[in-house]
This record gives structure tokens, sequence and C-alpha cells, in this order.
């Protein structure tokens, strides 16, 4: 049901052509699904290549001499090390250490600045943080403007070269600037499903035609936002605000690999030393992968417990597998019950059902490295 | 002559006799999606008319059935356990849910008929 206070990617009317099922999210009219359905569309594009439109996110420069530096203030990623033509996950972190998002920083070749990325419900909350935290040494530069695109599976690269000769030279986590049917793109060769893909931005004027582009190769489907949460779950990646949020550190989330080893070492990112601690001497409570044992799904909120019923956590994110056909979830246990293969109850409709904590991915990764 | 008559939480009744076969409609399979889970009452539950007897999962969310009639379990339909898709194929014959010995036929009487639901679907 459209509401009147919601906002809209360039690519919305595409959405309606194409039969987009179209719900709120992050305050944005967006596609759940389109005619195949959430299930369909998540196996496609395990198969062949699933386009998804992405452009409710936060996109960024950052520049100034000191850029990466000044970035360094509020994330533990290694940004001052980050080569050109690189990107990286990062986490964006409050003065107390505790998550206020994740995000994707890159440094593009020949270019002094920073592209950053990051989730659409945090977006104005993180740019006025970043911008106030930063003030001085960089200059924080939304880009309201931009589209962003994402095509993922194992036939994307087959897809894109087409229409991008060259794309295919860049591997995982490799960023560059390309030109697609006369538009400039940035592109990295990244995404939120575990498989093989890229992440296209374009001007906002550009994404149709680039969208109608790749739609109309026959490898290439539209997928909504349904299917994106369960190719990210299979993947084992999180979605900020549910896996983790502002009340969670990077060790209890088990994010510590994205603090950079330089870092680690300096202490040098806000309450480095706390978490430094934590790292050291553990955490409570961890972010751990479940397995129900059953068919039934336990979603966000569930409380996990011990086989005598003690509450030891609960469900962050949950649902159903398509590619493993069955339910998955993620969630925070306490440590001592965090090691896979930990047998442990899901409380599901008042009842405990037989869950075990599993190691993540659920679905293996197929990066091009 | 077995008659199918609706409930405004789109679920359908079909009565044979004193045995009521239970499933949710076509429209509510559609607003579902993919079913992926369906948590079937156990042989012998009693449920009264509105009351919670099934639960049937999508990929994105659970969602309650509830009983259109007051009765007591007789069957639940195990072909739901290993392919839960046959509710979005075939909502009102293979999808079926489970079914039951009704306790007051009355009750029937009081559930839309084909083209109330109809007409009811057309209003939301």
């Amino acid at each position: 049901m459209p509401q009147a206070n919601l906002r809209r990617t360039p690519l919305y009317e595409l959405h309606l052509a194409l039969h987009g099922k179209m719900v709120p999210f992050a305050g944005y009219e967006m596609p759940v699904q389109y005619t195949a359905g959430i299930l369909k569309e998540h196996l496609h594009t395990r198969e062949k290549a699933g386009l998804f439109d992405v452009s409710h996110m936060g996109q960024a420069f950052l520049t100034g001499h000191d850029a990466a530096a000044a970035l360094e203030r509020v994330t533990p990623a290694d940004v001052v090390g980050l080569k050109e033509g690189q990107q990286r996950y990062a986490l964006l972190l409050s003065d107390e250490g505790t998550i206020k998002d994740d995000f994707m920083v890159s440094r593009l070749m020949d270019e002094p600045g920073l592209f950053l990325v990051v989730n659409a419900a945090t977006k104005e909350a993180d740019f006025a943080y970043i911008a106030a935290k930063v003030d001085g040494a960089a200059v924080l530069d939304p880009q309201t403007d931009r589209a962003l695109l994402a095509l993922q599976g194992p036939m994307a690269e087959t897809v894109l070269k087409r229409h991008v000769p060259g794309v295919e030279q860049l591997s995982f986590m490799k960023i560059a600037r390309f030109d697609i049917g006369g538009a400039g793109a940035i592109i990295s060769r990244s995404g939120y499903t575990g498989e093989d893909g890229f992440e296209i931005s374009v001007h906002a004027k550009d994404a149709e035609g680039v969208a109608q582009r790749l739609l109309a190769d026959p490898e290439v489907l539209p997928i909504g936002l349904g299917a994106r949460d369960s190719l990210r779950l299979e993947a084992g990646l999180c979605l900020y605000g549910h896996d983790m949020d502002d009340t969670i550190d990077p060790i209890t989330a088990n994010l510590a690999w994205s603090i950079g080893k330089r870092r680690k070492l300096a202490k040098d990112f806000p309450a480095g030393e706390a978490i430094m601690n934590k790292l050291v001497n553990g955490t409570p409570t961890k972010r751990v992968g479940i397995r129900p044992d059953g068919k039934a799904p336990a979603r966000e909120g569930c409380e996990i417990t011990d086989k005598s019923g003690r509450v030891i956590g609960h469900v962050t994110s949950g649902g159903f597998g398509p590619t493993l056909n069955a339910p998955i979830a993620m969630g925070y246990v306490e440590t001592q019950f965090a090691a896979d293969g930990t047998e442990v109850d899901l409380m599901v409709r008042g009842k405990p059902m037989p869950a075990r904590i599993a190691p993540m991915p659920f679905a293996p990764h197929r990066y091009k490295r | 002559m077995s008659e199918v008559r609706f409930t405004d939480q789109h679920e359908w009744v079909r009565l044979d006799g004193d045995v009521a076969t239970i499933g949710i409609t076509k429209y509510a399979a559609d607003q579902l999606g993919d079913v992926v889970y369906v948590e079937l009452p156990p042989q012998g539950k009693k449920v009264g008319a509105g009351g919670e007897a099934a639960v049937v999962e999508s990929v994105k969310a659970a969602s309650e059935v509830y009983a259109p009639m007051s009765g007591e379990v007789t069957e639940a339909n195990a072909a739901l356990s290993d392919d839960p898709a046959k509710v979005n194929a075939d909502p009102q014959g293979d999808g079926w849910f489970f079914k039951l010995k009704i306790a007051d036929r009355n009750e029937f009487a009081k559930l839309m008929s084909d083209a109330q639901y109809a007409e009811f679907v057309k209003g939301l």
C-alpha cells in the first residue's frame, strides 16, 4: 500500500512495470518480489543472474588530503592502507565502540578521495556523524543523484562483460570506473549474496537504461528485497539493525576480522583499548549461526534456550533458506554455548524446537578471488 | 453433494456429512507467497470456531490459520510436510490443511458462500 511519505528510487516506474510488489523499506517504496516470487528469485540468483535495485542505500565521496586518516577516526578498518582500485568492508563505530552501521569503503584508481556505500536505514545519521567527525580534515559529499544496482550470480560476469568489456578483469573486492552503454559507472566486484557479482553505481538519470539493458539478457531476472534477505542470510552476512545495532561491539558481533591488523596493534579507533580487551578476554555473548533440526523456521526475536530451558540468547535473523531447503538463523548466545554443534532449543510459538549452533556461511561463498 | 464456504480470514471449508476439510484460499496463498512450512494440528485436538488451528509460513513470515468451525481434528495433510508448495499449487484441493469432525452444523451456514467471498475479496 503506497504511503505519501515514502521515497522512491530512480527505478520506481520500472518496478511497477515489472509488476513488483511494493512495500515500505527504510523509508522507501521497494519491491519485495516480482512475479517469480521470493523462492524462484532466490534460486535464480544462485543459478544464473539476478538484478537488484539497491539505490535506496547511501553513496558518498569523502575528499580531502587526509580523507583516509580522517575516516579512521570512526572505523577500525584499515583505510589508510586501502590500495587503489580496492574496496573493503568496514564498521562505523560510536565513541563507545558500538556499531552505528556497516559500510563499504573504496579507493578508486588515480582519485584522491574515497567512495562510501552505507545502509539505507541509517544513511542520514551516518553521513551527519561522519561529516562531524572528519570536520577539518576531510569533506563528505553525499551523492543523492546516484543509483545503485547489483548484478549477482554465477552468470553475472558473462552478462556484464557483454556490456562492459574488460569488467571481467576485476577480481573480488576490486573497483573501477567503466562505461556501460554510454553511461559512466563505478563498478565493484562485490555484493550481498555470497555469489560472484557486481555492484554498479550510475547517475540516477542512467539507472533505468542500465537496468533495462541488463534485464534484456536472457540470464537475468529482477530480484526483490525478499530474496535479497534470504540470500544474504544463507551467506552468513549481517543486516544492520537486526544482527548488530548500536548496543553491540565488533567482538560480540563476531566481526573482529574487519578490524585492520595495524589498527589492532595501535588500538587507534573508538574504544580501541576496550575492544581489544574484549578480543583478548572474550565477551559474554557472541553472534552465531543456528540450524534448526526440524523444518520450522525460527524468526527474529525467538528465544534460544539450553536443554534445561534457561534462556541463553535470541535469534536476530531467521527464516527459510531456499538453497538449503531448510530453515536457518543467526543470533546471539552466551559464549559458552557458541561452539559449532552445540545443541540448543529455539522457543517457537511457546514450544522448544531442537537446533544446533552452525558455522556460516550456510551456502558456500563463490567469490572470484 | 459437498458445499464449500469461506471465512473473512481466507479459509475455506468443504463439508461432507459431519467431516469438514479446511484450507486457505487462493487469495491467501497468493498474498503469502511461496509456502515453505506448515504447522498442522495434531489428531484429536479440539478447536473452537475462530481459534488458532494451524500456522503457515512463507519465506518472509508466519501466518495463523484459524478453525472456521468448532470440532475435533481427525486428520492433517501429511503431504504438506514434504511438499509445502502444494499450498500454492492447489490451495483449494491438494493443499488442504486438516479435517475436523464438526461439533455444530449451524456454524457452516454462517460462513460466506463462494459468491459472497468473491465480493468480499473484491472489496479488499
